[in-house]
């Protein structure tokens, strides 16, 4: 049964140890939307996509990803969603070869189609002449075209993407954006995904701002800069969370399996 | 289930894989064995009484094996505390298959890496005089599959529980190494004090250690079906731990 939003999130809440990370929030996704989640260091981006992945259970409240609850059937969301995490997550003493195949089978794909999409992801991201290369070899950039690469062999619904820029040129940058958008151009792809690039947060359809584990504002960039009076995002952003820097409480720094 | 299967495959041939690009790391992990096997077997040989007249080179070339054995597979086994900071653990958590199939595969592939290592040691049995029959031969491979087996799964079971790399060193220190030298791998298990009986006889590793030396050079402590019943025991029961351990985690 297909349902009229990609990701549907009512009343989430997650609680570590007495303390609130995500509190109460709701929202939804459109079928090919391209959602921005932003928000401050410790705000809880990482936690919520953590739960809309179904690596962290939510304390309360429903999120439906895809076909499913997260709660109830998380394997049938994970068939549905892609992620490209925030931290690098390849095996780098295997090859870019290995890394997609192993990728595949773990997504249950055939083997023609394993093989057959193996060439077109990499062709996508230009890594084809390095498919027999040990990752460990790979630059920064490379690393990360061929996360997202993986990401996408599966041809999932839904991809999240938890800041996939951090750290690259922006030569790169622009690059991975090109990708991404003519995926979604292609395949209808929705898109969720957390940045700290306010540039990157405007191609977004809509954003939502989180702080303190509660959404501020939910708009379109054209709405959310005219009714806050201003003319770029940043100035958005640094009005609605305030300029304090934050510090980012030790628990996110746990592997989230780990937390409790 | 077929599709879990599929999952097992894969992170079997991983660390299949991984084992076979490395290879300077399978030449090192050589080092230490012939060492003991060499160096200790001809020091010591000379004042060795051995039962039946074995040499003591002879008499440990069954332990060492064991010991090889042991440190790759519970090693690989604990290699899933790299994955989780290296952030691997992460593509394999979110992806569609069942925790169970995780630790299963897991055990697999730490198992068969340190089967394949415990094999290339096993070829110098014909430069330390031990001689073997074909069944000997074959049975050995299958002890060694098994205690490979056991061990990689109790090195899974233990990276569920810790943390950090930093616990890594402690783990060898208080628990790799005891079982390795309780085990009766460098010393015949009659005549010792009584406490140092007893920590032999707790010690998972010793009766594999005295089945695989009954199979080859038919000098064993205990009967061999305790053996294999006590080293059965130990895997079926650590895989089930490091399952249960797998599915637990968030």
């Amino acid at each position: 049964m297909q349902s009229d939003e990609a990701i549907k999130v009512e009343n989430l809440t997650r609680r570590f140890n007495g303390l609130v990370a995500v509190d109460s929030i709701s929202f939804s996704v459109g079928h090919g939307e391209i959602f921005g989640f932003l928000g401050p260091n410790g705000a809880g981006k990482t936690t919520t996509i953590n739960m809309l992945c179904t690596l962290l259970r939510p304390t309360s409240g429903i999120a439906q990803v895809g076909c499913c609850d997260v709660s109830k059937e998380p394997n049938k969301v994970r068939r549905e969603i892609g992620i490209i995490f925030q931290d690098p997550s390849l095996d780098d003493r295997l090859t870019a070869d290995d890394n997609l195949r192993f990728h595949g089978y773990l997504y249950h794909m055939k083997k023609e189609m394993i093989e057959e999409r193996i060439p077109e992801v990499l062709d996508l991201v230009e890594l084809s002449d390095r498919r027999r290369e040990i990752v460990k070899r790979f630059s920064g950039g490379m690393k990360r075209r061929l996360e997202i690469a993986r990401g996408l062999m599966h041809r999932p619904k839904i991809l999240f993407l938890d800041e996939p820029t951090i750290g690259l040129d922006p030569q790169t940058r622009v690059h991975i954006w090109d990708y991404i958008l003519r995926m979604r151009k292609e395949t209808g792809l929705t898109i969720f995904m957390t940045t700290h690039y306010m540039q990157e947060a405007e191609v977004c359809d809509r954003i939502a701002i989180i702080d303190h584990g509660k959404i501020v504002a939910l708009d379109t960039p054209a709405k959310l800069k005219e009714t806050n009076g201003e003319t770029t995002l940043e100035n958005v952003f640094l009005k609605l969370t305030g300029r304090q820097i934050r510090a980012q409480s030790s628990d996110t720094f746990a592997p989230p399996w780990r937390r409790r | 289930m077929l599709q879990d299967i599929g999952a097992i495959f894969i992170l079997w041939l991983r660390d299949l894989k991984r084992y076979w690009y490395d290879k300077p790391r399978i030449v090192a992990s050589l080092g230490q064995p012939l060492l003991f096997l060499f160096v200790l077997g001809s020091a010591l040989s000379p004042s060795f009484q051995g039962p039946k007249g074995v040499s003591f080179t002879e008499f440990i070339f069954p332990g060492i094996l064991c010991m090889t054995i042991l440190f790759t597979s519970v090693f690989s086994g604990m290699s899933i505390v790299w994955d989780r900071e290296f952030g691997f653990l992460k593509e394999v958590m979110v992806a569609p298959v069942s925790r169970w199939a995780i630790s299963i595969g897991k055990a697999f592939g730490g198992a068969s890496v340190a089967f394949i290592q415990g094999t290339i040691m096993l070829t110098l049995s014909l430069f330390v005089g031990v001689k073997l029959s074909i069944t000997a031969l074959l049975l050995s491979l299958v002890i060694m599959y098994l205690i490979a087996f056991a061990m990689s799964s109790f090195g899974i079971m233990i990276a569920a529980r810790i943390k950090e790399m930093e616990g890594f060193q402690v783990i060898v220190n208080f628990l790799i190494m005891p079982i390795f030298f309780l085990s009766g791998a460098l010393f015949p298990l009659d005549h010792l004090p009584a406490w140092l009986t007893f920590m032999t006889r707790i010690d998972p590793l010793t009766y594999g250690v005295d089945l695989l030396r009954g199979t080859m050079i038919n000098v064993h402590a205990f009967p061999l079906t305790l053996d294999l019943l006590v080293i059965t025991f130990f895997a079926v029961v650590m895989l089930a731990i490091a399952v249960i351990e797998f599915n637990l985690l968030d």
